[in-house]
């Protein structure tokens, strides 16, 4: 689903071209200077290391991590800084101005190939898509037989007791289903979904149909978990909010992550299967929400 | 109702709370009778576990009068008397069922704040922070308890008073539970790192699950005592000698087969410069233990042994000496308490004479005095080993 080698090998490429120019920059200073043209200057050799050092530090930087997300950004920002200082070179006396100006277009070059690096690694690692679906899974395992799960999961009506994020799900006719779910900002969305595969004791899958806010396709796995240990629940989903991209970004932004949600619904699932409610505390008294994880009740007696 | 509050780091203040309320069918209210202050509260007082609010009630070892039953309790009556075990077990998880009910898989309503620091979360505990659920403590006059048909035990005998049987709920068991880990052998020599109350009851569970000789650690001459008094320990001051070497001549080269820690975070060195280095680390939390004793307990085991962790760490520890576990086959055996394992097993030995848990307790106070009882815990004042609390 996820793809990863986009980006990978051009940040990597960029990883050893900055440990080449930065040594380079570091160990031949005035040849460099020269070649830039700012040889003349009196604080280049200074600024020229500085660069260096800074370009080694990035480089290994990039090499040594799996994901050098955040540093192919910082080469960005550090080339922007390097066309700032070959602009101000340019206005000095004591600068080769056409050597500049020509390392200047080489600093464009590179920095189109970092900014193109830098959002194919952020994209392909990020679980929002080209166009702002969320794709999530997650599992958790039920003490409780398959069979038994697949019953109380499939009764949709019941879903909102302890998935909170959902306000209700009333079945229409056709053997279909109307959902209404809570979004950010205190407003509602509304879908109609269709079954698309159910075999009881296994899987459940469905699919919304058009017209609806949301666009969401999911399943959910129900299998025996080994060790005699109940069921194992995975659930696969992808939906696409009011908003696209900039929509599911936003709701990150406020703290409503889907993901989580998903994973505190199963949580209430869970708890509802095995010990017959939501369990409560005093710094959750409405259960285990994602809302709650940040802001606790302090823990004494609601009152 | 009163209930003692965490109110930052080292205040503690007894304040006027609502009173709890039954929230789900399983629950039960609890009137307290009695309540002790623990070792590992001492780490919520000085602030070397994330996750309090101001105004949490503290407070996990407690028994007393059931006063309202939710409509799911069929096992408890209004009037029964209880001890109820720290941990919160719903009984019907896998790890439930597993008799791991430190481990509970339903009650810990923060579970995704302790996944992101463990990997995954254990059970809610009762006044621990909310890392561990967010529950209200039972420091107070009542307490609502959740799964009342798991948790609390019955005391049936009226003979037997709340000191005897205080200690249930957690630092007996603890202790118990800390030297039923060793899997100790007849002939076995066991040393026990820490004196404090779980210390005491860990070389006490010692002796009588067969060990030939208990040896206690600890600096503070009225533990060393008791311990001698009480587990017939032999003891040893590390302040006044080294340890390691002690250990090694009393046991003809070897070390002792099987080394309990029962101090956790906030252990204390002799050597300044060492302890200043911990504190320095712990105090900019580039290390949130201090694990001296456990480092100690390791290099003193003897090859092939078991070490025994059931002091209470939080996060992640400098320096440890995963090189002496490898390269001389130790086995590590730790976790907090699975209370409810051992309640019963422990009651009838209590009610048969052969532990009498009251010899821990040197201070009685009343409920408004906890910031006091806190305070003298904590400095060791007045040869303070266990205070317990009246509301």
């Amino acid at each position: 689903m996820i793809v990863k080698h986009k980006g990978i090998r051009l940040g990597r490429a960029l990883g050893w071209f900055s440990i080449a120019l930065g040594s380079a920059q570091v160990l031949l200073t005035e040849r460099m200077n020269r070649l830039v043209g700012v040889d003349g200057m009196p604080t280049a050799k200074a600024l020229m290391r500085g660069v260096g050092v800074q370009e080694l530090t990035v480089g290994a930087a990039i090499l040594n991590s799996p994901r050098p997300v955040g540093w192919l950004w910082s080469r960005v920002a550090g080339d922007v800084m390097h066309l700032a200082m070959l602009r101000a070179a340019m206005g000095s006396s004591g600068s080769d101005r056409s050597r500049v100006r020509a390392a200047a277009y080489a600093v464009l070059g590179v920095g189109v190939a970092d900014l193109v690096a830098a959002r194919a690694l952020a994209r392909a690692s990020s679980r929002i898509t080209e166009d702002g679906a969320t794709r999530l899974r997650t599992a958790i395992t039920v003490n409780r037989p398959p069979e038994e799960v697949y019953r109380s999961w499939r009764d949709f009506e019941r879903l909102p007791q302890f998935m909170y994020h959902l306000e209700s799900v009333q079945p229409t006719e056709q053997g279909r289903w109307h959902w209404v779910a809570r979004a950010p900002a205190g407003k509602t969305v509304e879908w109609d979904a269709e079954i698309v595969e159910d075999r009881p004791g296994e899987v459940v899958a469905w699919r919304s149909l058009e017209g609806g806010d949301v666009d969401t396709c999911g399943l959910v796995r129900f299998a025996p978990a080994t060790g005699d240990r109940g069921t194992e629940v995975v659930v696969e989903m992808e939906y696409t909010p009011p908003g696209g991209r900039a929509g599911a970004v936003a709701a990150k932004l406020f703290g409503e992550s889907p993901e989580q949600q998903v994973r505190d619904d199963l949580r209430r699932f869970k708890q509802v299967m095995e010990t017959g409610e939501v369990v409560r505390s005093d710094g959750s008294p409405e259960g285990s929400t994602t809302h709650r994880q940040l802001k606790q009740r302090p823990a004494q007696p609601v009152g | 109702m009163k209930a003692t509050c965490w109110m930052g780091p080292r205040t503690v203040r007894v304040k006027d709370v609502p009173d709890p309320k039954i929230l789900n069918g399983r629950d039960a209210i609890v009137r307290i009778t009695s309540t002790a202050i623990c070792g590992s509260d001492l780490h919520l007082y000085g602030h070397y576990v994330p996750g309090l609010k101001v105004g949490d009630i503290l407070g996990h070892e407690f028994m007393g009068e059931v006063v309202e039953t939710g409509p799911e309790v069929s096992n408890l009556a209004v009037g029964d008397r209880v001890v109820v075990p720290f941990p919160i077990a719903c009984g019907a998880c896998n790890a439930c069922k597993r008799e791991l009910y430190s481990l509970c898989e339903n009650s810990n309503t923060t579970a995704p704040r302790a996944e992101k620091l463990w990997g995954h979360s254990p059970a809610g505990i009762f006044g621990y922070s909310h890392l561990l659920g967010g529950y209200a403590g039972g420091q107070a006059e009542y307490v609502r308890v959740p799964f009342a048909d798991v948790g609390p035990l019955k005391i049936e005998d009226d003979s037997l008073t709340d000191e005897q049987v205080l200690f249930l709920s957690d630092v007996l068991p603890t202790g118990y539970m800390g030297a039923e880990l060793c899997d100790i052998r007849p002939g076995d020599v066991v040393a026990v790192w820490g004196a404090g109350t779980v210390g005491q009851f860990a070389a006490l569970s010692a002796r009588l699950l067969g060990a030939e000789r208990v040896v206690v650690i600890d600096r503070v001459a009225r533990r060393l005592e008791m311990a001698r008094e009480h587990a017939g320990a032999e003891t040893l001051d590390y302040e006044q000698t080294d340890v390691l070497a002690e250990l090694k001549d009393m046991t003809g080269g070897r070390g002792p087969d099987a080394c309990i820690d029962a101090v956790g975070l906030e252990a204390h060195h002799p050597a300044a410069p060492l302890h200043a280095y911990d504190k320095a680390k712990q105090f900019a939390r580039l290390e949130t233990e201090r694990s001296h004793a456990l480092r100690e307990a390791i290099m003193s085991c003897r090859n092939g042994g078991t070490v025994s962790i059931i002091g209470v760490y939080g996060g992640f520890a400098d320096k440890f000496p995963i090189g002496s576990v490898m390269n001389r086959s130790l086995t590590i055996r730790t976790g907090q308490c699975h209370v409810h394992r051992y309640m019963r097993p422990l009651l009838e030995r209590i009610t048969k004479r052969e532990i009498d848990p009251t010899f821990v307790i040197t201070h009685h106070l009343s409920l408004d005095e906890a910031p006091n009882g806190y305070d003298t815990f904590k400095h060791d004042k007045d040869e303070c080993v266990k205070v317990v609390l009246h509301p």
